[in-house]
């Protein structure tokens, strides 16, 4: 469990962090989402123990983090951002590093390190020096050396960045896996990523929680959630037309695409009969169940909070 | 412990993955070559001993050292590793120690390589061993103290270029501690307590009876004193200062 209690920071005079509170229960995957420089990274560092708060206190399954910081990141994997590892090493030797400063018993080494190269498909780069692999490779890297104690917490600075699709597919997939016992917190600005994985997100800007709910709460914030859009030729028609029903509140077109927000619940059945009623031809036609990136935009631009 | 030998394994091997541990080592046998035979005189001199080739390690630390100690952390700022080196269960004192002593064997190693000169002057005379064991330790505790005063500044911020050129000026400010050049500056205004005590921290009047192989304990103890000075400053630098 991770108990964030008024964490902040300073940097001179400028505050990255401004009194965050939260908790973490296992099984919880949670999303950090926020623009660039909201202090996603700077909240990390201070739960991985890296910087220390200016005030507020965090503890991780019991530890603190300022005074008992070792026993705290035990408990943890950290991919910081960027993956950074050390170039002139190959992988072999590099994950093996981390197995001895993670504190591996010498016996199973060696198991513990072979686990995560098949997790994350390394085999092939072994003997590779670190700084000779592609973006890809060294975040599997990262992210190898992340989980390679079996952490009961895992944090994770951007953990697809720079993965191609098939990438991000296995990494999701990975920490899909993982999830079920562990605390998982990502750092991420791909919003299909929190969708994809998260059961949870904390939506940060200006060093502020802006937002903390589930992903299906939060797009339900969208006023695009439960609305009807469709494609059809005679859009503006179909438009005024629909305007008129009672379970309609507004309609809104642009080019062939329409969208009705609705007024009650039986938006869809009213929206289905009227378009057999009146025989239009529609292309294309979906219930929404809201917009993401609507949603941050709103949530980050001070919209609504 | 065990956390330095693991800090200290990785390091050491870093050092014998790049270039940079043959190619100081390299330069590190010659320049103590062309020091020991052109201007120390060793042939012309006569005498069957190692003075020659001492005499001149402050020099050579002087710069050699801080091109060691340079990357040391200022590295792994640059490459954001240092956010990965202390996330790990190990403490930021057990990653300064581990990162020094590696530093400080490959200079042990280095410093063993010149083992050539120990052998000529055997083959030539018959000199007195234990002094020259004597003074190969002392040289060695003194790269030990420039060592800590170049660790300290690379964790002073991420380039290492600034840090080099730092560690050479504090090195030089301590190396020339006792000659006039500095005692000058305090001579005049600061009590002539300040002034002893300036001046008894010169590396170099320190060394000047080790070199002869004279070891006196306290010439020792004095260097064992200036790298853990140093390496203490480096982990309150390292504590104050982590993100940047």
């Amino acid at each position: 469990m991770i108990e964030a209690q008024s964490l902040r920071k300073d940097f001179g005079s400028f505050t990255a962090v401004k009194d965050l509170s939260f908790t973490v229960e296992p099984g919880q995957v949670l999303g950090f989402l926020g623009p660039n420089g909201a202090g996603k990274s700077t909240t990390m560092k201070m739960l991985t123990g890296f910087l220390a708060p200016t005030s507020g206190t965090a503890r991780v399954n019991g530890h603190d983090l300022v005074d008992d910081s070792l026993a705290a990141r035990r408990c943890m994997g950290y991919l910081p951002e960027g993956a950074p590892s050390y170039g002139e090493m190959t992988v072999l030797q590099f994950l093996q590093f981390i197995a001895r400063a993670r504190e591996i018993l010498p016996a199973s080494r060696d198991s513990a390190v072979n686990d995560c190269v098949e997790k994350l498909q390394l085999k092939g780069v072994l003997h590779q020096p670190v700084d000779t692999l592609s973006k890809g490779f060294r975040r599997r890297v990262g992210l190898a050396q992340a989980i390679m104690h079996d952490p009961p917490i895992l944090i994770l600075d951007e953990p697809t960045d720079g993965l191609d699709p098939n990438q991000k597919h296995e990494v999701r997939q990975l920490i899909d896996q993982m999830a079920s016992d562990k605390i998982i917190i990502i750092s991420t600005h791909i919003l299909e990523e929190v969708e994809a994985v998260c059961n949870r997100v904390m939506i940060i800007a200006d060093g502020e929680l802006k937002v903390d709910d589930s992903p299906q709460g939060l797009v339900a914030r969208s006023r695009y959630h439960n609305a009807v859009s469709m494609v059809l030729d005679e859009a503006q028609k179909a438009a005024s037309v629909l305007s008129d029903l009672p379970e309609v509140a507004g309609a809104e077109v642009s080019g062939r695409e329409l969208t009705v927000f609705p007024a009650s619940d039986q938006l869809f059945s009213a929206v289905s009969n009227a378009i057999s009623q009146h025989d239009w031809k529609v292309h294309e036609l979906k219930l929404e169940a809201g917009r993401f990136d609507e949603v941050f935009r709103e949530i980050t631009r001070g919209g609504m909070s | 412990m065990s956390a330095v030998t693991t800090v200290l394994r990785r390091e050491l091997a870093g050092y014998f993955a790049t270039p940079v541990a043959y190619v100081f080592i390299i330069i590190f046998l010659v320049m103590s070559g062309v020091f020991t035979f052109y201007l120390g005189s060793f042939f012309e001199r006569g005498i069957a001993d190692l003075d020659p080739f001492f005499r001149f390690h402050p020099w050579l630390y002087l710069f050699l050292v801080p091109a060691i100690s340079m990357r040391l952390w200022a590295e792994e700022r640059k490459s954001g590793t240092i956010e990965l080196l202390l996330t790990l269960p190990i403490s930021t004192f057990q990653a300064v120690m581990g990162k020094y002593l590696a530093a400080w064997l490959f200079l042990g190693i280095a410093l063993a390589l010149t083992f050539p000169v120990w052998i000529t002057v055997n083959y030539l005379g018959s000199p007195d061993n234990g002094a020259i064991l004597a003074a190969y330790l002392g040289s060695w505790l003194m790269a030990g103290g420039f060592l800590a005063i170049g660790s300290c500044l690379s964790a002073v911020n991420r380039n290492q270029v600034v840090a080099f050129i730092l560690s050479v000026v504090v090195c030089f400010g301590f190396l020339l501690s006792g000659l006039p050049m500095i005692t000058n500056l305090f001579s005049g205004w600061a009590p002539q307590a300040l002034l002893d005590a300036v001046s008894s921290l010169s590396f170099l009047s320190h060394y000047a009876d080790i070199s002869r192989g004279v070891v006196d304990f306290r010439d020792l103890l004095y260097f064992v004193l200036v790298a853990g000075f140093w390496l203490a400053a480096n982990v309150i630098v390292l504590e104050q200062k982590k993100a940047d």
